[in-house]
């Protein structure tokens, strides 16, 4: 039987929530929006995480991370599921992520981009968005590069303070 | 956690908070999957399908990673490494499908690394040699400009599992699209030199292109589950043609390169190239079959 309410399991998903992401040790998996679900079935701890991006190899750090803190929580039988379905997107990171995220120096991601039906459209300029300065506030910032140190994340520049940061991009 | 030797104690894949980096011990990316297969879909015809489109993602993953540390500039490195990990992660989730619903059992890096040349069914575009950078960008137009439009229909896949990856890698293709589109204008409008690469890019790889528009008979098989290649032929037309008008370049005319007795990429026919790229892909698995990475 499934169960998804219950001491046991309060207990289960409160050790679940609380495992750091490996790349971004300041983000839980909860505030990542990488956590969807903690079940209990029978003596069994169901864990189910979804992958941020197809290739993050950070996926199976994070499975194993969740196997571990529940065996050392005293959860004998842990089963740790990826789910695919729907997409990650960075619309769910939770708003005390972004604090986090901004306190930790990294620019949050504004709205994910919503797309209509039919053929992606192309984009040939990228359309300016604002990103905050994490570490002075100001937004006269500007994007580097697209692409950083991790798939998540864009390279930008301050051009207040002159300080470069990054940014997690929306998807 | 003790170990007889240092390195055991590398390989170990689960020995928690004291792990040596990241990405040791790789599972099975679709493990706890619901991976049943739906009722009425050709198990076999799926794998096939599956093998296509991963060894497509594959084979130009690895193209890209040859950049590495020689890209022009250090934010194309990034770039091309991080398009070249999205996609290496696309195809490990295909060559996962492709070993659970084929019957013959065989996962991700059994594929991708005890394969042989003839077994590859990726399209031949996706091993043309790396080039100059404007033979790159332009592979990676063509490439991510015709992968977009499959995924994107193939999101409503009869296979969820195919869905979902789709679904994950149209948003990843998009900006892999808008990366080569947007720096093939910049090269193409930009000077004498920059336009005429851009223009040799695509002239290249023209002759290539056809193929990617050849509706398969594993396709055929799979109504409803695979997308059959030729419906994608006038997004994409439309997609480089808007491209070119921006860049300044001319759409190449050349007509598709020949098969081999009517027989391409998707039945294991390749070019000269497939069988380098394959022996250094390879050559550490095969070297050392019983290794954990």
């Amino acid at each position: 039987m499934v169960t998804t309410t219950g001491p046991g399991l309060a207990r289960a998903r409160e050790v679940a929530e609380h495992v750091t992401d490996p790349e971004l040790p300041v983000l839980t998996l909860a505030d990542l929006g990488v956590l969807r679900e903690v079940e209990l079935s029978g003596e069994t701890v169901i864990v189910s995480i979804t992958p941020t991006y197809s290739g993050c190899p950070a996926l199976r750090e994070m499975r194993a991370d969740v196997e571990n803190r529940l065996r050392a929580a005293g959860f004998a039988d842990v089963e740790v599921r990826t789910v695919l379905d729907p997409p990650w997107s960075t619309d769910w990171i939770t708003a005390e992520g972004r604090r986090k995220l901004a306190e930790y120096g990294i620019a949050p991601p504004g709205s994910a981009p919503q797309r209509a039906p039919g053929p992606v459209p192309l984009t040939l300029q990228a359309p300016p968005t604002r990103v905050d300065c994490p570490r002075c506030g100001s937004p006269e910032t500007e994007e580097v590069s697209r692409f950083g140190a991790t798939a998540c994340k864009a390279l930008r520049r301050c051009r207040s303070c002159r300080e470069p940061f990054e940014h997690i991009k929306e998807i | 956690m003790s170990f007889d030797n240092a390195y055991q104690a590398l390989a170990a894949a689960d020995d928690g908070e004291s792990r040596w980096a990241f990405g040791t011990g790789f599972d099975d990316p679709l493990s706890g999957v619901d991976t049943s297969l739906p009722e009425g879909v050709d198990g076999a015809a799926l794998g096939a399908y599956c093998l296509m489109l991963g060894d497509d993602a594959l084979i130009a993953a690895q193209r890209l990673t040859e950049l590495v540390t020689r890209a022009p500039e250090l934010e194309d490195e990034l770039a091309l490494a991080n398009i070249a990990l999205d996609l290496l992660g696309q195809a490990r989730l295909l060559l996962s499908r492709a070993g659970q619903v084929d019957a013959t059992g065989r996962d991700e890096d059994q594929l991708a690394c005890f394969r042989d040349e003839r077994e590859f069914r990726n399209v031949r575009l996706v091993e043309l040699p790396t080039g100059h950078f404007g033979q790159t960008i332009a592979r990676l137009l063509v490439f991510s400009a015709w992968r977009l439009a499959l995924l994107r229909r193939l999101a409503e896949s009869r296979d969820p599992v195919l869905a979902a990856i789709a679904a994950k890698g149209v948003n990843e293709v998009t900006y892999h699209r808008d990366y080569a589109a947007q720096w093939l204008v910049r090269l193409g409008d930009g000077t004498e030199l920059s336009h005429e690469r851009a223009q040799h890019g695509l002239d290249e790889v023209w002759p290539l292109v056809g193929e990617l528009f050849d509706t398969h008979a594993v396709e055929r098989a799979l109504p409803g589950t695979a997308v059959p290649a030729a419906e994608l032929r006038e997004e994409f037309d439309e997609v480089i043609a808007q491209v070119c008008a921006a860049a300044a370049l001319a759409v190449p005319q050349a007509s598709p390169r020949a098969r081999v007795g009517g027989r391409g990429g998707r039945d294991g026919v390749h070019t000269e190239h497939l069988g380098y790229l394959l022996a250094e892909m390879q050559s550490l698995a095969r070297a050392h079959p019983e290794a954990t990475w």
